[in-house]
């Protein structure tokens, strides 16, 4: 592969967070081998077949009955983790033409392309969900489905390649690490191969803004201010603080989430600021300090204000992203129709030679 | 073109500037699918960049590795073909392009894995079979568009007929080379007839034939190409990445 032709550094980060990854993989393989019961019971004890599945730690599959309001979560919260890969490819997409070094590019061209792979593999478990990608496609396009707020924010310097991959990435492991036990089987298996590969994105991210910081005056300069704009979206991330948060009551319940969301975001700050001082770069937050007492960084928090402002559409990239994902749609459509007029005359040819 | 050094560093520019042009595709395909094929080629064509501009610089032994030679010299020094610079236009040009480079890249690169020169023989093994993969992709391509719709027929004739004639330079013979790029001419004619006639598209009459790549003299589009790929490595002299 191209993307890991560098030595491994024992400073770099995601060592304990894939360990977490192989136990999710590790309890996913117990939990297929326990001998679950093939069945509900009767027809009428549908739900509580469901909810014992979910309280004994098992996996609920797409052929099993399910709560609609379960579907409808899972569909939404997995077609805006697929939305989000997609979209997420262009802040990083914008610096493939200008990576500083052919190693470089070539890191960086396979990472966005392991995006686009991740994509689709999320919406191949969407689809599980009884949706169509079609669909799931059409909704982001018209505005009707989100996909996460950070993929908003502009790449200025190449310093924001590795910052998205240090902080960005890193805040998505975080998020997504629990998810390796969702009690959805098809969501945690994905979970399971894409933070395995988001990790080594996000080593690699640190390895780039490694180089910066130990480089030249300007590098390191470039380098500060990556992680100077890219700390507090990255904060944000981890979604509105839990009492404003709408979904995650029952989320937690269905055991689709398993940590709040100031519990992720507590865990992020506490990974990154060790991170940070091997980097030698600062985290732009004067009140972030150890807390003896909780055993956990005080830090500032995000502008919520400014969080929800994203997410309606207001942040500095929204309408170019969607622009350039709707234009790359459009320019794109008589390619599709070739490809499936091209399709159907080789049908139609099948079917007249078994025919004759 | 005069010995290895010129003929290792043509090839290097070749791979370069395409890399560079497939990869301008990301984000930007016309299915998710595709935007994961042109970034894989991409890289197989970056990666057989890095391969051949490093030897090129070991056997020019000026001390220039692969950056150097790839961000510090002006379009006046590349010696890439012109095929490779022009514009992506719209798919079917894109895909044209591809099918003329892979037609030329199999034989060149298969009949380098037999060469004298054990690093060139090297990297021809290794390039080839993803030449082949690339040779693959495109030729599904073009008959996809060329027997799709009434309108992907359109496109994909007028991108076969604006690219054709930059194929010539490719064959211009180099009896010092370690590989003569006359001797590859057929082998690419029957290739790419066969592929035309399955995808009902008309090859052009051979008019107009546009060289100079080999010689440092291109297309106005290279200066731009380059302007964008050196930005930042020419900004931060001497800096490591």
């Amino acid at each position: 592969m191209y993307g890991n032709d560098f030595g491994t550094t024992d400073d770099a980060p995601g060592g304990g967070l894939l360990g977490e990854v192989e136990a999710a993989e590790t309890a996913l393989r117990e939990a297929a081998a326990r001998q679950r019961r093939g069945a509900p019971a009767s027809a009428d004890d549908l739900a509580g077949y469901f909810d014992e599945v979910v309280a004994a730690d098992q996996k609920i599959e797409p052929r099993d009955w399910m709560p609609e309001a379960y579907r409808r979560t899972l569909i939404r919260q997995i077609a805006q983790h697929a939305h989000s890969e997609i979209i997420g490819m262009q802040p990083e997409g914008n610096w493939i033409s200008r990576a500083p070094s052919l190693k470089r590019k070539a890191i960086l061209l396979a990472k966005v392309q392991d995006e686009a792979g991740h994509g689709l593999y999320l919406y191949a478990a969407a689809e599980t969900l009884g949706i169509s990608r079609d669909e799931l496609v059409e909704m982001l396009l018209n505005g009707r489905q989100k996909y996460s707020s950070i993929f908003n924010y502009p790449t200025l310097t190449w310093a924001d390649v590795g910052a998205i991959g240090w902080l960005v990435d890193g805040a998505a492991i975080v998020n997504q690490v629990p998810l390796c036990r969702c009690s959805y089987g098809p969501y945690a298996r994905a979970m399971i191969r894409v933070c395995k590969e988001e990790s080594f994105h996000q080593r690699q991210g640190y390895e780039i803004l490694h180089t910066l910081s130990h480089g030249t005056p300007a590098q390191k300069a470039m380098a500060q201010d990556a992680v100077d704009r890219w700390w507090y979206p990255s904060l944000a991330m981890f979604g509105p603080p839990d009492g404003e948060s709408t979904h995650s009551t029952q989320s937690m319940a269905w055991k689709i989430k398993r940590f709040s969301n100031d519990e992720l975001r507590q865990r992020f700050v506490d990974m990154c600021v060790q991170q940070a001082e091997i980097l030698g770069l600062t985290i732009p937050d004067p009140d972030l300090r150890w807390n003896d007492e909780r055993q956990a960084y005080d830090y500032t928090q995000p502008d919520y204000d400014e969080l929800m402002r994203v997410i309606s559409g207001d942040g500095p990239c929204n309408r170019e992203r969607m622009a350039h994902r709707r234009r790359a749609h459009e320019e794109g459509a008589w390619v599709r129709e070739a490809a499936a007029a091209y399709a159907a005359k080789r049908a139609a040819e099948q079917k007249e030679t078994v025919a004759a | 073109m005069n010995g290895p050094f010129d003929f290792t560093l043509a090839l290097g520019d070749d791979a370069l500037i395409a890399a560079q042009r497939l990869a301008e595709w990301t984000t930007r395909a016309p299915e998710m699918e595709e935007d994961i094929a042109l970034a894989n080629i991409a890289l197989d064509q970056l990666g057989a960049a890095r391969l051949l501009l490093t030897y090129a610089g070991e056997l020019e032994g000026a001390g220039r590795d692969e950056d150097a030679l790839a961000y510090q010299r002006g379009d006046r020094e590349f010696r890439n073909c012109l095929l490779v610079e022009l514009p992506n236009g719209d798919f079917a040009v894109t895909m044209a392009k591809l099918l003329f480079l892979a037609a030329y890249q199999v034989p060149l690169y298969t009949a380098l894995a037999g060469c004298a020169d054990e690093r060139l023989a090297a990297i021809g093994a290794k390039a080839r079979k993803e030449s082949a993969y690339h040779l693959d992709h495109a030729s599904l391509w073009v008959r996809r568009l060329g027997d799709g719709t009434e309108e992907s027929h359109r496109r994909m004739q007028a991108a076969v007929d604006q690219v054709w004639p930059y194929t010539a330079e490719l064959f211009t013979p180099d009896p010092t080379a370690p590989v003569d790029p006359a001797g590859l001419r057929a082998e690419f004619d029957a290739t790419v007839a066969a592929i035309l006639t399955a995808a009902t598209l008309t090859r052009p009459e051979t008019g107009w034939t546009p060289g100079g790549g080999r010689d440092g003299v291109h297309t106005e589009h290279l200066s731009y190409l380059l302007a964008e790929m050196q930005v930042l490595h020419r900004a931060h002299p001497g800096a490591r990445w």
